[in-house]
């Protein structure tokens, strides 16, 4: 009796932790960002500039680290790029304008999400195209096997008669490969 | 169906092997600049030894552009090759002292020697980012009409000179035709 209420208590654990581990995993890819931010003591007139102070700094990327995000990086470079991302939103200049000064400093390693241009639409459309001639194939197998079983099996002549000899002894009646004769 | 379609996949594979195995040799670290071909960036400075600097004080010969700082290890690496090309007048050399502090600065090449015509101070590495810089070393290779050429980032040691710069210049030069 015990060693059954042991087992009910161990399963309902056993599936709080799983729900746990689930929700963990998700809120650690939802949330990547939050746990790397630096902190700066920037200060702005209104939320709105802070708001946007953050939303380019989690996009521009950090030039000498490769893969942290301005805000997350403690690179010296990154500290002056967020520094001059600072000082553009204070100045009024719009999102726009600073990409375009990033742009044209560091080229489009600084964007996480490329610019869309004759370069970069392969980056852009790749998986789309891969996807595509994945669909393709699939869809001329499908199409492949569905006429496979619409279409008579034709047998004639020497295959006819092994395969008449077969059927014969194997008890099985001929009646079954009529319809494939005609 | 078509039969040459059957040599579609080993076509495909051939590409994508291609590919693969030439980004094996691409150096992702390496980012290319920016600022090839265009005027350096317009600046307004001291050197470190306080004087005034602009555009118009560099040299009027293709010159190098070193990017340095006293805490950066590598520099000390490259600084001999530096110093030779200095000492027999090679080609010369402007630096950039990229975030770093005067003292230090100063302090660095009264020890190590002072290869550069004059060092721009660019303590908070503003000039840098106009310079599309990410770190310390990089060396560019800029024309008598202040046009940037070439960059190379990390290490400019004797190799890299002989193979990557020494070619660069002569043909920089031929080009300007004395």
């Amino acid at each position: 009796m015990s060693s059954h209420l042991t087992s009910q208590v161990w399963l309902r654990k056993f599936r709080f932790f799983s729900f746990l581990c689930l929700a963990l995993s998700i809120l650690s890819v939802s949330l990547p960002r939050l746990s790397f931010a630096q902190v700066d003591t920037f200060e702005f007139e209104t939320q709105e500039q802070q708001k946007r102070f953050r939303s380019l700094s989690d996009e521009l990327r950090c030039p000498m680290c490769q893969n942290t995000s301005l805000s997350g990086s403690t690179g010296g470079v990154a500290e002056d790029l967020r520094r001059e991302v600072h000082r553009m939103i204070m100045e009024g200049m719009s999102d726009e304008q600073i990409e375009q000064f990033m742009y044209e400093r560091y080229g489009d390693f600084i964007f996480y999400k490329p610019r869309l241009k004759p370069e970069t639409i392969l980056l852009w459309f790749g998986p789309l195209l891969f996807f595509l001639i994945g669909a393709i194939v699939l869809v001329n197998i499908w199409r492949k096997a569905k006429r496979m079983d619409a279409e008579p099996v034709v047998v004639t002549g020497d295959s006819k008669s092994r395969l008449d000899a077969l059927f014969a002894e194997h008890g099985r009646s001929k009646a079954v490969a009529k319809n494939s004769n005609e | 169906m078509n039969r040459s379609l059957a040599f579609l996949p080993v076509a495909a594979f051939v590409i994508l092997a291609l590919v693969m195995w030439r980004g094996l040799y691409l150096d992702s670290k390496e980012l290319p600049s920016m600022l090839i071909d265009k005027p350096m960036p317009a600046f307004d400075l001291t050197t470190v030894d306080g004087t005034s600097v602009t555009n118009d004080s560099l040299p009027s010969e293709p010159f190098l552009l070193n990017v340095w700082g006293s805490y950066c290890l590598p520099c000390l690496v490259e600084h001999p090759t530096f110093m030779r090309l200095s000492e027999s007048g090679e080609i010369p050399i402007v630096g950039v002292n990229y975030r770093d502090q005067k003292a230090l600065a100063l302090n660095w090449l009264e020890e190590n020697g002072n290869p550069y015509a004059f060092s721009i101070l660019d303590e908070p590495g503003r000039f840098g980012i106009d310079l599309g810089v990410y770190g310390a070393p990089e060396t560019y290779l800029v024309d008598s009409k202040g046009v940037i050429r070439y960059r190379h980032v990390s290490v400019l040691d004797e190799t890299v000179w002989r193979e990557v710069f020494e070619p660069a210049i002569a043909e920089l030069r031929a080009e300007e035709g004395e």
